[in-house]
């Protein structure tokens, strides 16, 4: 029920001996083809769970890779219910890789969290990551996951202490996002051995897989990361490769870049 | 609606004004703000940090402000009796300081080394860092670019003052922008830096400091008039941006029924242009940094980039508290255009010698009609949260007249 998707996934790795590798793509960046593409490419090179990105007008814990990618898709239209479309998309012909829409909570809150949730299981996405919706503030959103099987999935921080960790873990589910550093997406890199501790606190308390990311771009980062945790998260070197196309003019193998760089850090993983 | 037992019970314990306000921020920042709020409730128990505060307001910034009897306003309106609250005549120009007093000291209990700040106008950047240059604190005041080209002698005062301006160029470059690299620098430095916030909105507990600190303003007027004319106001006044003057204001009033409280949002080329500033009479609720309230915004929850003549009314939210206010039907809110704040001003200037901010210009444009509605013989107080000096330069290229 709840998150089984994420679940199977997980089992899934575990026994292949080895920690997941979760991609992110901002939806519609540049265009929602590009992105149905990509989706598919990153799947076909080894991701295991995708994280589709919602645009958002002030992604304030973003860093530049991120916001420009955003704001990339906002300027080509794409609306809340075309990541939703995109999804569904991807869904109809791959019924096991899990998708998490990552965004920021107005454009959910919008559209309304009951009527979001009723159309984010419909469109086969498993589970959200909202930002600013700290455990003091989802309760209304998860009662509305709850009754549609989609995961409530939570950030923990190297800020996160003993004692909060637990409101984190609480009513969270599929796994926890663990921000290595603390600052925003795409800048600056953690060492493993520091956040150790933290990703093994994470994981006693909420019983859940603890996934890494913020600051992960190659392989031999990815691999430093995956010795302390069940999953790796890449994001805005995945991004970054719609700005080197656009940059270069050279747009023809958006999907093709990205699903090289989840080859090598797909193989990264396996060691 | 939410039943009342007093206006004095809120925020909640979640921070919550109603259903406005609350902590939408990411994790990183969680701890944070839980620990500024115990830091917040012992500070305000501890009679030594109120008797530091008392000095400054006294000493440094120049506190009470007067509360003047505008003579000529109330002539030319044919009363009610109109009364200036003069914010303006703080030290740095505005009602600003008042709230950064109280954060600095603050942060300083809290060991805090950095400070950051966002700033609009400039007015909260300048009064921001003059308490850091006061303080020997390290001071960094992020600005939207738009804002730094028409606000250019707030620049350089804060550049004299010692700080580190940032020019911020994502979005339209205005408050909302610098609110969010504001907010992407404390989530990177969340060890040694405190944020300083502007105005009455934000995570909880900013609404709730910020809206006690300014209420010194709405105490001394409340005493004051009380002093001149023995009876309370029939309405108390302010322009609303993010709402922090009028939050100070309303709220030593609020408990007091027959005091009307009036806020005026800025509709910049007018509501129905969709060019505007005005989030409680042009936007819906929503989330956007760290509270919930009303906000302008797309069908699709988008945020939509505000416009104001004034930089520190250009800002597509509004503080919770005022949210709460409005759906309670505690408090009005009326709204000015560009072109009505820019008369407001040459007219105050003319028939009172004050040369107002283009903030409060705002709720001067409204005077008129809120005179008529209160009757000559009624009692009205309006807040002068800033002075027009920083306005000038773009003043005069609005007129088409050349400096």
């Amino acid at each position: 029920m709840p998150t089984q998707r994420i679940t199977d996934r997980f089992d899934k790795v575990r026994a292949e001996n080895r920690a997941a590798l979760v991609t992110y793509i901002m939806a519609g960046d540049p265009d929602l083809e590009t992105s149905y593409q990509a989706l598919c490419a990153l799947r076909d090179n080894g991701a295991d769970i995708i994280e589709l990105g919602a645009p958002f007008t002030d992604p304030m814990a973003d860093g530049p890779a991120i916001q420009r990618a955003g704001q990339r898709s906002l300027k080509a239209g794409t609306k809340l219910s075309d990541v939703l479309a995109l999804a569904k998309r991807f869904r109809a012909d791959d019924e096991d890789t899990p998708l998490i829409l990552m965004g920021y909570a107005n454009p959910v809150f919008h559209m309304g969290y009951e009527a979001f949730a009723e159309s984010a299981a419909a469109a086969g996405i498993d589970g959200t990551i909202l930002v600013d919706l700290p455990p003091e503030e989802d309760l209304e959103l998860r009662q509305a996951y709850e009754k549609y099987g989609l995961s409530v999935i939570r950030l923990a921080t190297p800020t996160t202490t003993d004692k909060r960790i637990a409101k984190v873990a609480e009513g969270a589910s599929g796994f926890l996002y663990y921000v290595a550093v603390a600052g925003v997406t795409g800048t600056g890199s953690a060492d493993p051995e520091d956040i150790r501790e933290g990703v093994e606190r994470a994981r006693k308390v909420s019983g859940l897989p603890v996934c890494v990311g913020f600051g992960v771009r190659t392989g031999e980062q990815a691999a430093a990361m995956a010795r302390i945790s069940d999953g790796v998260v890449v994001g805005s070197a995945f991004v970054d490769h719609v700005r080197l196309a656009l940059e270069s003019g050279d747009t023809g193998n958006i999907a093709g870049r990205m699903g090289e760089l989840a080859r090598e850090l797909s193989t990264a993983l396996k060691g | 609606m939410t039943k009342l037992n007093t206006w004095d019970q809120w925020p909640d314990e979640k921070g919550r004004f109603g259903e406005f306000g609350g902590r939408y921020v990411a994790e990183t920042l969680m701890p944070l703000i839980l620990e500024l709020e115990d830091e917040f409730r012992a500070a305000k128990k501890d009679p030594a940090f109120t008797a530091e505060m008392d000095d400054f307001w006294t000493h440094y910034v120049g506190r009470p402000s007067p509360l003047y009897h505008a003579e000529r306003m109330t002539e030319h309106f044919g009363g009610p009796k109109i009364y200036f609250k003069r914010d303006e005549l703080n030290h740095t120009g505005s009602h600003k300081i008042n709230n950064c007093l109280g954060q600095i000291l603050l942060a300083r209990r809290m060991g805090k080394t950095r400070i950051i700040a966002e700033t609009g106008a400039g007015q909260h950047g300048v009064a921001t860092a003059t308490v850091c240059a006061r303080f020997g604190l390290p001071c960094t005041v992020f600005m939207g670019e738009t804002d730094v080209k028409r606000q250019k002698p707030n620049v350089f005062r804060m550049k004299l003052l010692g700080a580190e301006i940032v020019p911020v160029s994502s979005g339209t470059g205005t408050l909302k922008d610098a609110m969010n690299e504001a907010l992407r620098d404390w989530v990177t430095n969340v060890h040694d830096t405190f944020y300083v916030i502007g105005t009455a909105a934000g995570p909880h507990p900013y609404p709730e400091l910020v809206r006690d600190f300014q209420s010194v303003i709405g105490k001394e007027a409340r005493r004051q008039i009380l002093e001149r004319e023995d009876r309370l106001p029939d309405a108390v006044m302010a322009c609303i941006g993010g709402g922090s003057n009028a939050i100070g204001l309303f709220h030593p009033f609020i408990e007091d029924e027959g005091v009307r409280l009036i806020g005026v949002e800025a509709s910049g080329h007018g509501i129905e242009t969709g060019e505007h500033a005005a989030a409680l009479n042009g936007g819906q609720p929503g989330i956007l940094h760290g509270n919930k309230t009303y906000l302008l915004q797309t069908d699709d929850g988008q945020i939509i980039d505000a416009h104001s003549i004034s930089a520190g009314l250009d800002y597509p939210g509004i503080g919770p508290e005022h949210a709460f206010l409005r759906d309670t039907g505690r408090a009005e809110y009326l709204t000015c255009t560009d072109k009505e704040a820019l008369e407001a001003f040459q007219l105050c200037t003319r028939l009172e010698g004050i040369i107002p901010a283009l903030e409060p210009a705002h709720a001067i444009a409204r005077l008129g009609d809120v005179c008529e509605t209160i009757g000559k013989d009624g009692l009205l107080i309006m807040n002068l949260c800033g002075r027009g000096d920083k306005d000038i330069f773009s003043v005069a290229e609005h007129l088409g007249m050349e400096i």
